[in-house]
C-alpha cells in the first residue's frame, strides 16, 4: 500500500459522507452505552430504514462526545445541533425533526463554555469518527503521519519533533517523551519493545478508556511511529479488563490496521515490521508503575523491582523497553501532521500541549475535557464545568488520584500545569480531577484515599505494606473521634517515613492526599480530634 | 517436581476446556501466557478452582505456588464461584464523592452481605470496583452485566429486585 492509495482510500470515504445529507452520530463510548446508547442507535437506524431515508441519512455510532453526564447524545451533522438524553422512543421525533427543525426539548446548546473553551488535539476525531470504521480514521487524515515518517523521515527525525514539541508523559510525572525515546534508541540490544500503559487504575479517571474506545486506531498510529523511532518490532499494549468495550474496539482496529498493512510485517512496503498484541491487567493497581507492569505481561505478579536498571535500558524479558501512556501516544500523531512547532505553541513555558482530564463529582458539567495546559481551575469549575450543583460551596479540587492532593479554593487562579500542582503538593496525574464542596469531609477523604493505597499495596517492601495500615488506622480514629492529642504529629512523622522509604511510585506517593489535606484543612482534622465534630456532617462519632 | 510429557488432560470432559487450551495453544504454552491463561479460564467457568489451577499449572510447568499467586495478587480472578446475580457497587473517587458508601450500606443491610460475598442461598453476590470508569454517571454499578449510573439507595435495590425477577 502506498501513500496515494490511502489517500485515495481517504478522499472516497469523504465524499461518500459527503453524500448524505444528515448524518446522524450516536454516542458509543462505554458512558452514553450505560444509558442505552446502543438501543437507540438501533432504533435511529430502525426508523431511517423504516422511512426509506437510507440514501440521504446516515446514522453511526461515534466515539465520547465529552458531555458524559447528559447522555445518550446525538449530534446532527452537517446542521451541527447535539440532543442531549435521548430515549430509543425518541427516535421518530429525531428523525421527523430532520425536516421540521431543531426540536426544542432534547437540543443543548453547542455555544457554552463547556464546548467553547476545549482545545481537542488528542480528542479531535472522539465524537466524530465510528471507532470500528477504519475508512473513518483514514478519510480524518489518519496513518497518514506513519506513512510519511516510514518514507520520508529517519528515526532521528521522528525523535527530534517529539523533542522539540516539548511532549511529557501523560501518565502524569511528566517525563519529557523525547528524552525517554533517545534513550531507548540509543540501547543497543536487537530485541526492543514499546508498551502502552492503558492500565487506568485511579479511581475517578476515564481518560485513557475514552481514548481507546473513541479512537483506536489513533494510539496504534502513535505507537508504531514510536517503534519506528526507537527500533523496536514488537508493541504491546496493556489494558484493564474491567475495559471490556475498549478491549473489543481494539481487538478489531489492530485486525482491520493489519489487513490494511499498516501494522504487521513490512509496514507500507518498508523494511520496518511492527506487531502490537494485547495483554490484559486484571486488577491491580501498583501495575501501572512501570516495572510491576513489565511483570504483569511476563504473566507474573505484579511486584515492583528497584529501579536502575530502568525500564528504558532492560525492561520487558531484559530487552530495552519504551513504556508510554495512552494519551502520550495519542498525541504523537498529531504532532507529527502538524508539526512540532504547532504543538510547542499551545501550553505554558515548561507544559506544552494539551491535556485531557476527567471531570467528576460535585461539578454540573461532568465529562471528558480537553484544554490547552495553563488554563485556570476556575475556568475548568465554573465556565467548563458550570460550576457546583444546588448552590454549595466549592472546597476542593482533587488531582492525581491516590498519588495526588486537594487543591484548595485559594488557589483557584492558579494556572493547572505540571510545575504549579507539584508546588501546591498535588500532582498532574493522569487527569482524574473532582469537584468536591462542603458536603465532603476532607479527613475522610485522606482516608478513602489511605484504604485505597493499603488495599493495593503489593506487599514487596515494608514502609509501604505496614505503613499504609498504620496510617489508615490514625486516620480511623480521627474520624471516629477517638484520636489522642499526639495523633496529628504521629500521623505527619509517618508520612514523612513512607514518603521517604518505600520501593516504587505508589508508596512513595501513598501520604500525598493526607499530607496535603493536613496543609490545608488542618483545622477539620483539629476539630475532629478536639471537639469531635465533623463540619461536613460524614464521620460518624463514636463518642 | 515431576516430570510430565505429552499431553495433559483436563480434570474433566467439559468442553469448556477447550476454551482454556485453545488459549494456552495460542501462546505456545509458554509460562508467560500465565495471566492470559487464567483469564479464559474465569471467563469460561465464571471463577478458578483448585482442580483448575493444578491443571494450568502442570499444563503451563509453572509450579502451583507461583499460579496461586498470580490468581490471588490480582482482584479481577475470584477463587469462589459467583451468586446467580451480581452487583458491582463503584466505589472510585467520583462515586464515594456523590454517596457510593450509601448504596453500599443500604445493599449489606438489605441482603445481609459483606462486599465480595454471596448470599447465602447463592442468588446475589455484591462486589465493589476500584473504578468502572463511569464518573460522569455517578454513583454508578452493575447488574448483572449492565450499567447504571446516577443511582440512590432506593433504586439500586429496585434494581437488583428486578433482576431477580426477571430471571425468575
Amino acid at each position: 500500500m502506498l501513500l496515494d492509495e490511502l489517500k485515495e482510500t481517504a478522499a472516497a470515504e469523504q465524499e461518500a459522507q459527503q453524500q448524505y445529507q444528515h448524518r446522524l452520530q450516536v454516542c458509543v463510548a462505554a458512558g452514553c452505552v450505560s444509558c442505552q446508547s446502543d438501543a437507540l442507535l438501533a432504533s435511529l437506524q430502525a426508523e431511517v430504514k423504516q422511512r426509506g431515508l437510507q440514501q440521504t441519512c446516515q446514522v453511526k455510532g461515534v466515539g465520547c462526545m465529552g458531555l458524559c453526564s447528559a447522555g445518550p447524545l446525538v449530534s446532527v451533522e452537517p446542521a451541527g445541533w447535539l440532543y442531549r438524553g435521548v430515549q430509543p422512543e425518541d427516535a421518530p421525533a429525531l428523525v421527523q425533526s430532520l425536516a421540521d427543525g431543531p426540536m426544542t426539548r432534547l437540543i443543548c446548546p453547542t455555544n457554552q463554555p463547556f464546548f467553547q473553551r476545549q482545545l481537542k488535539v488528542v480528542l479531535e476525531n472522539s465524537g466524530r469518527i465510528d471507532p470500528e470504521h477504519l475508512e473513518d480514521y483514514l478519510a480524518v487524515g489518519g496513518y497518514e503521519a506513519l506513512f510519511t515518517a516510514l518514507t520520508e523521515m529517519t528515526p532521528a527525525n521522528v525523535i527530534e519533533q517529539v523533542s522539540r514539541s516539548g511532549l511529557r508523559g501523560r501518565g502524569g510525572a511528566g517525563y519529557p517523551t523525547g528524552l525517554k525515546w533517545t534513550t531507548v534508541a540509543k540501547a543497543t540490544a536487537g530485541n526492543k519493545f514499546v508498551i502502552c500503559n492503558a492500565d487506568e487504575g485511579d479511581p475517578g479517571a476515564f481518560m485513557d478508556r475514552s481514548v481507546l474506545e473513541s479512537d483506536p486506531h489513533r494510539v496504534l498510529e502513535g505507537m508504531a511511529l514510536a517503534g519506528y523511532a526507537v527500533g523496536a518490532s514488537q508493541g504491546y499494549i496493556y489494558v484493564r479488563a474491567e475495559y471490556p468495550l475498549a478491549i473489543k474496539r481494539l481487538r478489531t482496529a489492530i485486525r482491520q490496521a493489519e489487513r490494511l498493512g499498516v501494522l504487521g510485517n513490512n509496514l507500507c512496503g518498508t523494511r520496518f515490521s511492527f506487531h502490537i498484541d494485547l495483554r490484559l491487567g486484571a486488577g491491580a493497581f501498583v501495575c501501572g508503575e512501570e516495572t510491576a507492569l513489565i511483570a504483569s505481561i511476563e504473566g507474573k505478579r505484579g511486584s515492583p523491582r528497584p529501579r536502575p536498571p530502568y525500564p528504558a535500558e532492560s525492561g520487558l524479558w531484559e530487552a530495552p523497553t519504551l513504556i508510554n501512556n495512552v494519551e502520550t501516544l495519542a498525541s504523537v500523531p498529531a504532532i507529527l501532521r502538524k508539526g512540532a512547532d504547532w504543538y510547542s505553541a499551545i501550553g505554558t513555558a515548561k507544559s506544552k500541549g494539551t491535556k485531557v482530564f476527567a471531570l467528576a463529582g460535585r461539578v454540573n458539567n461532568t465529562g471528558l475535557i480537553e484544554i490547552p495546559m495553563g488554563m485556570t481551575l476556575r475556568e475548568i469549575v465554573y465556565e467548563i464545568g458550570g460550576g457546583i450543583p444546588e448552590g454549595k460551596r466549592f472546597k476542593a479540587v482533587q488531582t492525581g488520584g491516590p498519588s495526588g492532593g486537594c487543591v484548595p479554593a485559594q488557589y483557584l487562579d492558579m494556572p493547572v500545569d505540571y510545575e504549579s500542582l507539584a508546588q501546591l503538593g498535588s500532582i498532574m496525574g493522569s487527569g482524574g480531577m473532582i469537584v468536591m464542596d462542603e458536603t465532603s469531609c476532607m479527613v475522610d477523604v485522606a482516608k478513602y484515599f489511605m484504604e485505597f493505597c493499603m488495599t493495593e499495596s503489593c506487599g514487596k517492601c515494608v514502609p509501604c505494606r505496614v505503613g499504609t495500615v498504620h496510617m489508615h488506622n490514625m486516620l480511623n480514629r480521627i474520624t471516629a473521634g477517638t484520636a489522642g492529642d499526639d495523633e496529628l504529629a504521629l500521623l505527619e512523622e509517618l508520612c514523612d517515613l513512607v514518603k521517604s522509604t518505600s520501593l516504587c511510585g505508589l508508596g512513595q506517593t501513598a501520604p500525598n492526599p493526607v499530607i496535603s489535606t493536613l496543609h490545608y484543612f488542618r483545622d477539620e482534622y483539629l476539630s475532629h480530634i478536639h471537639d469531635q465534630a465533623c463540619a461536613a456532617g460524614v464521620c460518624r462519632m463514636k463518642t | 517436581m515431576y516430570l510430565e510429557f505429552g499431553k495433559i488432560s483436563p480434570p474433566s470432559d467439559d468442553k469448556r476446556w477447550r476454551i482454556v487450551e485453545a488459549a494456552m495453544r495460542r501462546h505456545g504454552n509458554n509460562r508467560r501466557a500465565l495471566i492470559e491463561t487464567l483469564h479464559s479460564l474465569q471467563e469460561a467457568f465464571g471463577y478458578l478452582d483448585e482442580e483448575a489451577l493444578q491443571f494450568i499449572a502442570r499444563s503451563l510447568r509453572v509450579p502451583m505456588s507461583q499460579v496461586y499467586g498470580v490468581s490471588t495478587f490480582y482482584h479481577f480472578f475470584t477463587l469462589k464461584p459467583q451468586g446467580r446475580h451480581t452487583c458491582v457497587v463503584c466505589t472510585g473517587t467520583a462515586c464515594y464523592i456523590k454517596g457510593a458508601p450509601h448504596i453500599l450500606t443500604a445493599l449489606e443491610q438489605n441482603y445481609h452481605v459483606k462486599p465480595g460475598e454471596t448470599t447465602a442461598d447463592g442468588e446475589l453476590s455484591l462486589l465493589t470496583a476500584r473504578c468502572l470508569g463511569s464518573c460522569g454517571l455517578a454513583p454508578a454499578a452493575v447488574f448483572d452485566g449492565t450499567v447504571a449510573g446516577k443511582l440512590t439507595p432506593a433504586e439500586s435495590l429496585d434494581r437488583i429486585r428486578r433482576c431477580m425477577d426477571h430471571a425468575a
